[in-house]
């Protein structure tokens, strides 16, 4: 078995969101960078398990500029076998889509893991698009994933509930939360990964289809007006005339 | 320039965000001097899609097209988009969406924005507004491609109904040489109990740690259901059990964006409220005046969920046999 887990290098949750240079970029000063929590917790530590029990490959691909790299190796420490960094900044998702799918075309993979959204930019996009470019079925959204012989069994998750799949090999699939448990890269993991190979492909220079023109931050929230505990009949009338929330 | 508008549907019915994405498109249509066409699925009532801006409907009858299946959705948008000559394809930012709007974008070279929170400004270019960072903040991106693929974010444009009406045809796509090799087993429902989904609900009641244990959430689903409104919770809760995953609100649960989200002994940390902040009123009750939730809420009431849920569900009571 050989699996693809694409991932993206993201601030860190507690990250402070601020802009830069006429608010056209993220600002990045102080910032933690981290693999991408839905691409590590679920999909990487899927694909680890699987190959862990069934034997097999795991590739870890970012498309990133060589700053990149510090993170891409917590991949490596967590488990995948080698790792490919495609070599261009990342700038919108029909780029990444294509150069992902430029590097994994007839490389055999027989699954493609990836997280559902990136916790930056929550668009949701690169995974299907990938299927798409690569002729392959997609299931999104899934929060399960079993492997048996040639054929994948995933729970996907829908409005209100969720939905059981069967798909042959190969095929995308973007992962969510129930998918695995994060680990924590151990000290083996963390020396091993120093010398497991991180190759640099170049890019393909795919003309993007969008562009960010600009950064807003919402308005500060003003401040909270408190009820008395014993007054709650007052927050009822504020809801209703206030607020109009109901 | 025509507007095509995805429109999914669950058993036949057309979901509530699925009338946002239809009145969304028609004013895109409206701004581009070009008519609204939505594409459905399987829809029993079509023709209501012209009371929210549709124009036209073209409704696939084929049931194995499906959102289990997005290549085959994506082709039926392809053939419809080339038929009505629309060059901008609408989508309720949906599970569905999720599916299929990056397969079409790919597919057709078509820049795709997800999470849209205002119209086009086509002044220069065509600009539109997306949630980025959770809801910490907007992004205006501007799509360079002709074609254009856009998923609009739930609860972010009113709907007003007017009293039209549109003709429905039906809608033929040969999709026969498509084979996915994707199989649908089983497709559970999670007990919602016909509220409305979390992602749609305009008013949803969520708790946390602080109500000690899943026997007490008898008083925060009477709260629902006095408002109408959906039940959420916390991860911690999530995660031990108390509560179902489905219900989880959060960076790493679902987000939502209704009218009234009143939290219950939950402290609000960083990743919670990435899930809620878009919100428009949020209600905190918590017996910690430092819960960092206060910060980001409009109304708070400090104090004991167990004496304050018990009190304010009567005073909703009353609210509600008082103004219907």
């Amino acid at each position: 078995m050989k699996i693809l887990v694409p991932i993206s290098v993201v601030p860190d949750t507690t990250s402070k969101i601020a802009f830069t240079d006429g608010e056209t970029k993220f600002n990045e000063d102080g910032i933690q960078w981290i693999v991408n929590p839905y691409d590590e917790w679920y999909a990487l530590v899927r694909a680890l398990e699987i190959t862990e029990k069934d034997g097999g490959t795991v590739t870890v691909v970012s498309v990133g500029d060589a700053t990149a790299e510090p993170v891409i190796r917590k991949a490596l420490a967590l488990g995948a076998n080698d790792a490919v960094r495609i070599d261009v900044k990342p700038t919108e998702s029909y780029v990444v889509a294509k150069e992902l799918a430029n590097y994994a075309k007839g490389q055999g993979f027989d699954m493609i893991l990836l997280g559902k959204e990136t916790i930056n930019y929550n668009g949701s996009e690169v995974g299907g698009m990938l299927a798409e470019f690569l002729n392959l079925p997609y299931i999104s959204l899934a929060s399960k994933l079993e492997v048996n012989g040639g054929v994948a069994t995933l729970e996907r998750g829908i409005e209100g509930g969720s939905e059981i799949l069967e798909v042959k090999m190969p095929f995308v699939a973007s992962a969510s939360k129930g998918m695995a448990e994060q680990r924590i890269p151990n000290m083996r993991g963390i020396m091993a990964a120093r010398t497991k190979p991180l190759t640099v492909v170049p890019a393909s220079n795919v003309a993007a289809k969008t562009a960010t023109v600009k950064y807003i931050l919402p308005a500060p929230k003003s401040s909270v007006k408190l009820v008395a505990a014993d007054n709650v009949d007052e927050l009822v009338r504020l809801l209703h005339e206030e607020a109009k929330a109901i | 320039m025509s507007v095509l508008i995805f429109v999914d549907t669950k058993n036949g019915e057309i979901k509530k965000s699925a009338l946002e994405a239809v009145q969304y498109g028609s004013k895109v249509a409206a701004q581009l001097g070009g008519q609204a066409v939505a594409l459905t699925l399987n829809a029993k009532e079509a023709s209501v899609l012209g009371s929210v801006g549709a124009s036209k409907v073209l409704n696939v009858t084929d049931a194995s097209i499906n959102a289990s299946d997005p290549q085959k959705v994506v082709e039926a948008i392809v053939k419809a988009a080339n038929t009505v000559g629309a060059k901008v394809v609408v989508f309720a930012n949906d599970s569905t969406a999720k599916a299929v709007a990056p397969r079409l974008s790919a597919r057709s070279g078509a820049g795709l924005v997800t999470n849209v929170t205002s119209l086009p400004d086509t002044s220069n270019g065509f600009v539109v507004s997306k949630n980025v960072f959770s809801g910490k903040a907007h992004a205006l991106v501007n799509i360079l491609s002709d074609e254009k693929v856009l998923c609009i974010l739930s609860n972010s444009f009113p709907v007003v109904k007017s009293a039209g009406t549109a003709p429905v045809e039906t809608f033929s796509v040969d999709v026969s040489a498509i084979n996915s090799g994707i199989t649908v087993k089983e497709v559970k429902g999670m007990g919602t109990g016909g509220a409305v989904p979390l992602p749609e609900a305009e008013l949803v009641v969520s708790a946390g740690r602080g109500l000690k244990g899943p026997e007490n959430w008898g008083m925060v689903e009477e709260m629902a259901t006095i408002l109408g409104a959906t039940t959420a919770c916390s991860r911690p809760v999530a995660d031990i059990g108390w509560r179902p995953h489905h219900e989880h609100v959060g960076q790493t649960g679902v987000a939502i964006r209704p009218n009234l989200y009143i939290a219950i002994g939950i402290s609000g940390a960083i990743q919670h409220l990435a899930g809620v902040n878009g919100s428009k009123v949020i209600v905190v009750i918590n017996k910690d005046p430092e819960a960092p939730f206060f910060k980001a809420a409009d109304y708070g009431i400090v104090g004991d969920a167990f004496e304050v849920v018990p009190k304010l569900n009567e005073a909703f009571r009353k609210f509600k046999q008082a103004n219907g």
